[in-house]
């Protein structure tokens, strides 16, 4: 890994002093027989080339249009995201109605369904995310661009211990005709933390 | 806290924004793969920063931060070998990642596949544990406690009136297992609190509400007669 990005730092610049730290301890615990140069490549590769948003879109529009499948994710997201081979988290699923919508946040750290979802955005882990979240969601919703009528009832999920959460974003109108994995394509990783919903296809293709 | 401003997003984020944050990411998922310190120690650890800096801290920076603490605590690296070797690299940016021995450098594939297996197999924080005293629909009232130990009951939902939305079973106690007191597992409930318990007049219009996933020892019987 070492190699890949040197040209990122050319030698006459000071290196960033976390950078240094970092350098420093891995190299420690490869000596110790802690770590090796694969183990990082691996794990770094796993999250930058292989899990990210497009699993958990995977589930949300199976649920879509298996009504089964719905029920079961919501009685039991471990083992319904299981028969699609993903895994790693101990999942809880809330659903989105016309009546209600869901929020998921974590206060205390950045807790996240990263098996499912790739590794958390940086605003989901920024102060201004984790305080607000749970204090005014409106407001902060209404910055992502998501305007909610009062009447709409908002829950917002502060995942304060090992339970992970995940949206299953309301279906937009006009994908009756749509097959499972354009369903999917429509899916972003933001409906899937609730601070969205899912666009119908000529916006989402409008917004890209 | 309050007064933080607007939530600041950038389009197109990569997965990690540095080197040495894919490194600090590495680290710590091999450091728990070990067993070496446990999630509740980690977050134990972040939460000792200095307040300062704790907020003006980056999420990975956070990260080597425990990662630090933790490994000199338990005894697997010392301060002054870390500094030690923080000496010999600077100004060798493109050495020794991997060790300053020719053996030190391999892959160690059998390591690797341990990583991995542990990042993808499934959490396992659940545990055999006393019957739970509350059931769905209970009232509860949240101990306003402010202890100095590591705890996952918030502060703005301590000393407040909520219901019992589902019951989970016992999971290990981040309060004992973040300081090596043990997992003393307890039952774990989602409380619901309405918006208004929580923030009084300052709750936005529109019904809402919070939902907490809360250990058995943070939560108290609703006092008789007490309204939500």
């Amino acid at each position: 890994m070492s190699g890949h990005h040197a040209d990122e730092h050319h030698h006459r610049e000071p290196e960033d002093p976390l950078s240094l730290r970092a350098r420093a301890l891995e190299s420690l615990l490869v000596e110790k027989g802690l770590l090796s140069s694969d183990v990082v490549d691996r794990v770094v590769s796993l999250y930058e080339k292989d899990i990210g948003p497009h699993y958990g879109a995977k589930v949300v529009a199976r649920a879509w249009v298996d009504p089964g499948y719905r029920r079961r994710l919501l009685a039991d997201g471990v083992a319904a995201i299981g028969e699609l081979g993903f895994g790693g988290v101990d999942l809880m699923v809330v659903e989105n109605t016309p009546a209600v919508h869901n929020l998921v946040v974590c206060t205390l750290c950045s807790c996240y369904p990263h098996t499912l979802l790739g590794l958390p955005p940086v605003w989901y882990k920024s102060p201004p995310y984790r305080s607000r979240a749970v204090i005014e969601p409106r407001a902060v919703l209404r910055e992502f661009g998501l305007e909610l009528p009062d009447s709409v009832d908002i829950r917002v999920w502060d995942s304060s211990a090992e339970l992970r959460y995940m949206v299953l974003p309301l279906r937009p109108p006009g994908t009756e005709g749509l097959a499972e994995e354009a369903l999917a394509a429509l899916v972003t990783r933001d409906a899937m933390i609730g601070v969205a919903v899912v666009e119908p296809p000529a916006m989402a293709e409008a917004g890209r | 806290m309050h007064g933080f401003g607007p939530v600041e997003r950038a389009a197109n984020e990569p997965v990690f924004h540095a080197e040495w944050e894919r490194r600090v990411f590495a680290i710590t998922r091999a450091a728990r793969t070990h067993g070496i310190y446990n999630i509740d120690e980690s977050r134990r650890a972040i939460e000792q920063m200095e307040p300062a800096r704790y907020l003006a801290a980056s999420y990975y920076e956070r990260w080597l931060a425990s990662a630090v603490t933790n490994l000199i605590e338990k005894g697997v690296i010392t301060r002054p070998e870390l500094e030690a070797r923080m000496t010999f690299l600077a100004g060798r940016p493109d050495e020794a990642a991997h060790g300053e021995g020719p053996a030190s450098s391999q892959d160690v594939p059998e390591l690797a596949e341990r990583v991995l297996a542990a990042l993808r197999g499934q959490p396992n924080f659940r545990r055999a544990g006393a019957a739970p005293k509350f059931s769905a629909g209970d009232r509860v009232l949240t101990r306003n406690v402010h202890p100095r130990n590591h705890t996952r009951l918030p502060r703005y939902a301590r000393g407040k009136l909520g219901v019992i939305h589902a019951v989970h079973g016992s999971f290990v106690f981040p309060d004992t297992n973040a300081h090596g007191l043990g997992e003393i597992p307890h039952p774990l409930y989602t409380v619901r609190f309405d918006a208004r318990v929580l923030w009084s007049s300052s709750a936005e219009a529109g019904h809402e509400s919070v939902f907490l996933d809360l250990w058995e020892n943070y939560l108290l019987p609703a006092p008789e007669g007490a309204t939500l």
